[in-house]
């Protein structure tokens, strides 16, 4: 009846996984339980749940995301403080423990924290600056969301019942076949990142559609916002990797499931097949986190210099030949497997030429800045940090793509290093230069600048005492995923890393109590503009937080950078654009759709995880009627009056023409 | 890779500078900073933007293309002596060296001979491995069915640790053993101590107890093997390691390890 499952899958005799999943999940169901009490249920069901408004997507993919980077931090904080104590000894986490969490740790960032912020923030953006009311497909886009929260679910509850995969974030064959990992960890893993990437897909897809078919009259391509073009690339490399994965990832689990051999030792199957896949896919996945990332920086970077972003083409073009670049450099991940000089060597020089796109970027970010008027704002901190950092990071990676080096670094402290020198200096410090750039448009208030500041240097320090200490350790030889080490020239830098954590874990404090201190003052800090930065593009057009609509009409682009012209005219001629006329309004009506698909895609999940044959049926039938019954909705749309846009709009008028009064003045007396 | 090193840190430290010292500049607050809010193409400065990383990629690919084959880890070292063959087999959780002209074998520990090129046959009886002797060079990987090549060579007599790169399940922490340089007499001399000595013997029946999953093994000497043991496992005419399926409470939730 129950497949596998029996009370044995909970972790009665490992204090440590029982105590913190039970307090994880105590917390989750009070605050479902305080929600209902409280009344707030309808509200969320209307507003938040059914949407298929991309702010709110965007938002709730935001909330996602960051609250699995605060669990696979605290996965981080396990392994260096298990690794601080396991010199000669057995620490206090033993393997079969200490291999779940850093292959959650693993997991929960790539795909639960580092995807969802990315895809979040392109979310919200992306429509904004394009002048537009929607994505292409809204309906699919809060499905894509909540197959990510359903990976996401599917993931933490393993904490709680039975055990998450002690492979490492990718299962590598034959380890993960069912002959060395029988249980049911590896198998939350496929289920969670299967149901998660089809949604990842979807993603792709809509974004795409959405870039190349639906933006503002005369917004043509190179007309578009930077972060929309790498938007685009990270989209084009959605659709073209993520199949990929999943196929990958499918015929591990017939393998798993059905007996197949495709990976494994016996009958002829080949390991080296599924980690050329997983890394044809893995690749390209590096620059779906960092392209979106380095859009960020871009925009930040033109913003607080208060000038345009230099060689605009040139960022184009750079993004572009990264994106069809980081296809052929796969190989580089396993130049140990022995392929041999003349395939190692072509791979090493192609993982190189990317270091062209990305410092062809980082000079023009430095002339961007040149002949600005610099304002140090925390976004712009970020964003300075993350070039020092990340030209650190990029130095390293070339090095590790020499293949001679590679040979004694591979799977070393130092690739660990490395690789979160260039996700945490990148793809990290972009969320949090994006968080707060975009967060007063979202809120309609700004971030506390003083606790900003003590998080990007809390960050900022944190980052180089954990990592710089790693560098070293793998410089002597000390590999990754050690449970316990008997070397002792490794101790002083492994504790030394221990410590940066405690400086990071000072960061992420800052950064929550930034929040906190930011939501008590927002009266305070209130944007009434919608344009609290002085900012260039489409978005700080409209109010903050914006309307359903976004823009009561849709905005004519008559240039790179269309707000900042509208805005010069506007203080120029001391008037603003004459009043349009106002139309009602069409948007795509809320639908549940999403997220029941969501709810029986846990279901199926967790019944195929425990071989409940039954249930993973009836979710299979639950999907399929959730598709029909939304395919044979007879309204999708609903109409938003004139009058109800005009109000809207009238107010935004109201205060830019105050500001621009106020502005006037000002001149005056200087 | 030294070269590479100073190659890019020739690029990497002045391009930070730069990025300190433009925003510093051109901080809002210094009015003797020139404000140029139009300014953002110049073709001249786009030349240069792309030509500098391009000129350096050039140069370290020069670098790749050349290291890639000189070191590349199949390739025998240029040597007057006549190169010591050892068979390396990776296991749940333990390392197997098998010396096949001397006819021993060894168990988590590798005596090799100062000055001799080692030329390493590697396969896996189990998951995939990696084999590294950080201070004797580039490492290897380790798979079952398939059989990968590496030469090294100890320059200086002395106690080197060694260990897996490749994650490879609940004991892959035990996986390190230790590597002997010693003297080519003292070589000799512990390969006819082991032969004669009271070791176990490494046949189908010692290889069968062996491949059981373990952990800690203590460094142990065989003093014999049988002969085509390495072929046999290389080609799975041995069937891989059983794994942790069935050791403990069976296939199902949370199996345990054996300490």
């Amino acid at each position: 009846m129950l497949g596998k499952l029996t009370w044995n899958a909970i972790p009665w005799d490992q204090p440590i996984p029982l105590v913190s999943a039970s307090v994880v999940f105590l917390i989750f169901i009070g605050v479902i339980v305080w929600i209902i009490v409280k009344g707030h249920f309808p509200y969320l069901w209307r507003e938040w749940i059914t949407s298929v408004d991309h702010k709110r997507i965007g938002v709730m993919y935001l909330l996602l995301g960051l609250v699995m980077l605060l669990r696979g931090f605290i996965d981080a904080i396990m392994m260096r403080s298990q690794q601080a104590l396991a010199f000669q000894a057995e620490g206090y986490l033993p393997p079969e423990h200490y291999n779940q969490i850093f292959s959650a740790h693993g997991t929960l960032m790539i795909f639960f924290a580092g995807m969802p912020i990315v895809i979040g923030l392109m979310n919200f953006v992306v429509p904004l600056q394009l002048g537009v009311r929607d994505v292409a497909f809204p309906t699919l886009n809060s499905t894509s969301f909540w197959l990510s929260a359903s990976g996401a679910f599917l993931v933490n509850i393993s904490l709680l019942i039975g055990e998450f995969a002690r492979v490492g974030w990718l299962p590598y064959p034959p380890l993960a076949e069912t002959t060395y990992s029988p249980g049911v960890g590896v198998d939350y893993y496929l289920w969670a990142v299967q149901i998660s990437g089809v949604g990842t897909l979807m993603t792709g897809v809509n974004f795409v559609t959405t870039i190349l078919k639906i933006r503002a009259p005369g917004m043509s391509y190179f007309r578009m916002p930077i972060f929309c073009w790498t938007a685009l690339a990270s989209n084009l490399l959605i659709i073209a990797a993520f199949p990929v994965l999943t196929a990958a990832l499918a015929m591990l689990q017939l393998d798993r499931y059905l007996g197949f051999h495709f990976f494994t030792n016996e009958a002829g199957g080949n390991m080296m097949m599924f980690i050329n896949l997983i890394w044809a896919w893995g690749h390209p996945e590096v620059y779906i986190l960092v392209l979106p990332a380095f859009g960020i920086f871009s925009e930040v970077f033109s913003t607080f210099s208060r000038k345009p972003l230099f060689g605009y083409r040139s960022m184009v073009i750079a993004t572009l030949f990264i994106c069809i670049v980081s296809f052929c450099v796969w190989l580089h991940h396993f130049f140990t497997m022995g392929a041999g000089g003349n395939v190692n060597a072509v791979f090493g020089i192609a993982t190189s030429v990317i270091a062209v796109g990305t410092g062809v970027k980082i000079y023009n970010w430095v002339f961007t800045m040149y002949g600005g008027r610099i304002q140090f704002s925390t976004p712009m901190l970020w964003s300075i940090g993350f070039i020092v950092t990340f030209v650190i990071g990029g130095m390293t990676g070339v090095l590790l793509a020499v293949p001679p080096a590679d040979f004694q670094l591979h799977n070393s402290m130092f690739l660990v290093a490395h690789f979160h020198n260039v996700i945490i200096g990148a793809v990290l410090f972009g969320a949090l230069a994006a968080l707060t750039y975009w967060f007063p448009k979202a809120f309609g208030f700004r971030l506390d600048e003083y606790w900003g500041k003590w998080a990007f240097w809390f960050g900022f320090l944190g980052f180089y005492a954990t990592f710089v200490p790693l560098y070293v350790a793998g410089l002597l030889g000390m590999t990754r995923r050690l449970q316990h080490y008997d070397i002792a020239m490794w101790r002083p830098w492994v504790l030394a890393a221990a410590f940066g954590v405690v400086l990071l874990f000072c960061g992420a404090v800052a950064q929550v109590i930034q929040l906190v201190v930011s939501i008590r003052r927002r009266h305070e800090l209130r944007d009434e503009t919608g344009d609290p930065w002085d900012g260039r593009s489409l978005e700080w057009s409209t109010a903050s937080p914006p309307p359903a609509f976004n823009f009561a009409v849709l905005p004519n682009v008559q240039g790179e950078e269309p707000y900042w012209t509208i805005k010069r005219r506007s203080i120029e001629t001391q008037q603003m654009s004459a009043e349009p006329e106002y139309k009602p309004i069409h948007m795509p009506k809320n639908s549940p759709t999403g997220f029941f698909m969501g709810f029986f895609a846990t279901m199926g999940g967790f019944a195929m995880v425990w071989h409940i044959w039954w249930l993973a049926g009836v979710a299979a039938a639950g999907i399929y009627a959730v598709f029909v019954w939304f395919a044979w909705r007879d309204v999708d749309e609903y109409e938003i009056p004139a009058e109800e846009v005009a109000a809207a709009d009238r107010a935004r008028r109201r205060v830019r023409q105050e500001w621009l009064d106020a502005n006037a003045k000002a001149e005056e007396f200087a | 890779m030294i070269n590479s090193v100073e190659i890019m840190l020739a690029i990497v430290i002045p391009t930070i500078i730069a990025a300190v010292v433009m925003a510093w500049w051109y901080r809002s607050s210094n009015a003797r900073a020139v404000y140029r809010p139009d300014w953002a193409y110049s073709g001249r400065l786009e030349l240069i933007v792309w030509s500098i990383p391009i000129l350096v990629i050039l140069l370290i690919s020069g670098v790749i293309w050349v290291g890639s084959h000189e070191l590349d880890p199949a390739e025998p070292i240029q040597s007057s002596e006549k190169p010591l063959k050892v068979q390396v087999v990776s296991m749940d959780w333990k390392w197997l060296f098998m010396y096949p002209e001397q006819g021993v074998a060894t168990v988590n520990k590798l005596v090799v001979p100062v000055g001799v090129p080692i030329h390493f046959s590697l396969t896996s009886s189990t998951v995939m491995n990696s084999f590294f002797v950080p201070q004797l060079g580039s490492m290897i990987a380790t798979m079952n069915g398939m059989v990968t090549q590496l030469h090294l060579q100890a320059d200086h007599p002395g106690d080197y640790f060694g260990l897996s790169t490749q994650f490879s399940g609940d004991g892959f922490s035990d996986m390190g053993f230790t590597v002997h340089a010693v003297s080519k007499d003292d070589f000799a001399k512990w390969v006819d101590q082991a032969k004669a000595g009271q070791g176990p013997v490494l046949d189908r029946a010692g290889y069968d107890a062996l491949n059981k999953p373990s952990t800690k093994n203590p460094p142990t000497t065989y003093r014999s093997m049988e002969p085509n043991l390495f072929h046999a496992i290389a080609t799975q005419e041995i069937p891989p390691g059983a794994g942790i399926a069935g050791t403990d409470v069976g296939p199902g939730v949370r199996p345990k390890q054996e300490h």
